[in-house]
């Protein structure tokens, strides 16, 4: 483990990865169409390959991933939520993308020890939110059906997004800037798609900076008990 | 979304003029490839219809009892090995089903007849994967006897098939060989690891064996498709292929093979080995296997359930079509 790396930030960036990962391997072999079984593959492990090295940074990452209890996961509560159908997972993924792509694009253009991290993913990152963003505009803009179920999953994801720009110490940019920013990107798309930019509180004064304090919502918990089961029922073994 | 038929080449009647079959016979004789846009006997795109599609939903329904352990994988490596197998799974289900289209056929209409349970898959995918030594099982045993079976397909007589299959068999032997090493540190592992993975071989042995097709004395079309180059090896010649190349590597990895009667028959160079239970085999292809009807249902809801996503996406895209129409008459 190197000195300088902030530990605490590297935890906070690897498990947002790693469990919006974790949730998109759950859509392996229930996707609408066989085409999105590979995307959301494809992105899963992009998002699990960020994590793996995130999670380094802060220690071993299978003792990071398997052994910590859910007080001690520091993910934004965003990435936890359950899949819902798929304009929830798109909406999610809308969110979390936009989110990452802007803070990745402003650590890569930085020095500081995420900076070579981030100059790979944020190739990977400008991919997923294409995909977020076409999928909102196919959904939104497609039929009544869908119209609906992307405006009510929207809205109903719109309260978590407040946490996404609480600063995390070690992690160096323009947080005010960014939320404009993601306010700007997100907003436009969904203007694009049809959809109100959804009104409720960003973050409730319970949500904001929950998940980073290891505070989540009780889905997360059952989540955890999954991914961690087997590793947890054969301690030392090596797989 | 929305696919239509293809129109596939000439049409391929079997009244057509002797010199079209002439041309055929000439070209399977000489090794060379039918391509979609030759005249082919009706039987001969049928037949290839039938196989090409099953080998796709093969690849679709084969992403379930591996997926069934993403969630659950017990390291991050192991995790990303297993959603990059699911993935290409999904992949070569994709490549299987454009080949089948070639033929005429409709991948929407493929769909609907796996979930209505008209066209079959291998029929190993109707066994449960109950632990993670499963998952290594299934990459040795069953991508390996799907190596055995695929890498004669690579010499198909039908170009799109054979071409799909060189694609693929590089990417199965990939798996392959994860599944194996995942074996082997498990082995090296603790008692409880050595346990699981004796188990899953117990349990997936006999149904590997089966992947290849009844006996040759029992397989009604294989003749006409050996004939017609389709298929390379009779079925029970890719099933002593296979028992001779895992005998070894099961050896090696240090785990029995549950058979009493496999043996090394010198006189031959071959292994001897026991007959796999016909009758057992009967029932899973005829859709009463242990998973048979979950699988399917999983399938039929997945299609189901994204019904509203693929209309929205076909809404979509008309929309657009025409908002370009019109901004182009403006």
């Amino acid at each position: 483990m190197t000195p300088t790396v902030n530990t605490a930030a590297a935890l906070a960036l690897g498990d947002d990865a790693l469990v919006l990962s974790h949730r998109l391997g759950e859509w392996a072999g229930h996707a609408p169409v066989l085409e999105e079984e590979v995307a959301l593959a494809n992105i899963a492990l992009d998002l699990l390959g960020q994590a793996r090295v995130l999670l380094s940074m802060a220690g071993d990452e299978d003792e990071l991933a398997y052994l910590r209890e859910e007080r001690a996961f520091r993910n934004l509560q965003l990435v936890e939520q359950p899949n819902g159908d798929f304009a929830h997972t798109i909406a999610r993924q809308l969110y979390f993308s936009t989110y990452q792509r802007l803070l990745y694009a402003q650590l890569a253009s930085g020095d500081g020890d995420f900076a070579p991290l981030a100059a790979k993913a944020v190739k990977e990152v400008a991919y997923h939110q294409d995909h977020a963003e076409q999928w909102t505009l196919r959904l939104g803009d497609g039929t009544d059906v869908s119209h609906e179920r992307m405006r009510q999953a929207s809205e109903a994801l719109w309260r978590f997004t407040g946490e996404m720009f609480q600063p995390i110490e070690g992690v160096d940019i323009d947080w005010d800037g960014m939320r404009a920013a993601w306010l700007d990107s997100v907003g436009s798309i969904l203007r694009r798609a049809t959809l109100p930019l959804p009104e409720g509180p960003q973050s409730g004064a319970w949500t904001a900076g929950a998940g980073r304090q290891g505070l989540h919502t009780e889905p997360f918990g059952r989540m955890l008990a999954e991914m961690q089961h087997l590793h947890r029922s054969h301690p030392g073994a090596s797989w | 979304m929305g696919m239509t038929a293809r129109q596939a080449g000439s049409p391929s009647t079997d009244d057509a003029p002797p010199e079209f079959q002439e041309r055929f016979d000439e070209t399977i004789a000489r090794d060379q490839r039918i391509e979609p846009r030759d005249w082919m006997p009706e039987g001969y795109r049928k037949t290839l219809i039938r196989q090409v599609a099953q080998h796709a939903h093969s690849e679709i329904i084969g992403m379930q009892p591996e997926g069934e352990w993403i969630t659950r994988a017990p390291s991050l490596r192991r995790k990303a090995i297993l959603f990059a197998k699911v993935q290409d799974e999904a992949g070569h289900g994709l490549y299987l089903y454009s080949a089948a289209e070639t033929l005429g056929a409709d991948r929407a209409d493929l769909t609907e007849r796996l979930i209505e349970g008209r066209q079959k898959y291998s029929s190993i995918f109707n066994y449960p994967t109950l632990s993670f030594a499963d998952v290594g099982v299934i990459g040795w045993f069953v991508d390996g006897a799907a190596i055995c079976n695929q890498v004669p397909l690579c010499r198909s007589s039908y170009g799109p098939y054979a071409r799909a299959m060189v694609r693929i068999c590089k990417e199965e032997s990939f798996h392959q060989r994860q599944g194996y090493e995942l074996l082997m540190t498990m082995m090296r592992g603790t008692d409880a690891q050595r346990e699981m993975v004796q188990d899953a071989v117990n349990r997936w042995w006999w149904p590997s064996l089966m992947m290849f097709g009844p006996p040759d004395d029992d397989s009604p079309n294989s003749a006409q498709s050996m004939a017609w180059k389709i298929k390379r090896h009779s079925n029970d010649e890719l099933r002593r292929r296979f028992v001779d190349m895992t005998v070894p590597q099961a050896e090696k990895l240090g785990v029995t093979l549950p058979d009493p009667e496999l043996r090394w028959n010198e006189e031959r160079g071959r292994h001897d080995f026991g007959t796999p239970d016909w009758a057992e085999l009967k029932r899973v292809i005829t859709g009463d296997g242990p998973c048979n009807t979950d699988r399917v249902a999983r399938r039929r809801a997945a299609h189901e359930e994204g019904a509203w996503v693929r209309e929205a996406a076909a809404a979509h895209a008309a929309k657009q079509a025409a908002r370009t129409d019109k901004g182009a008459a403006v």
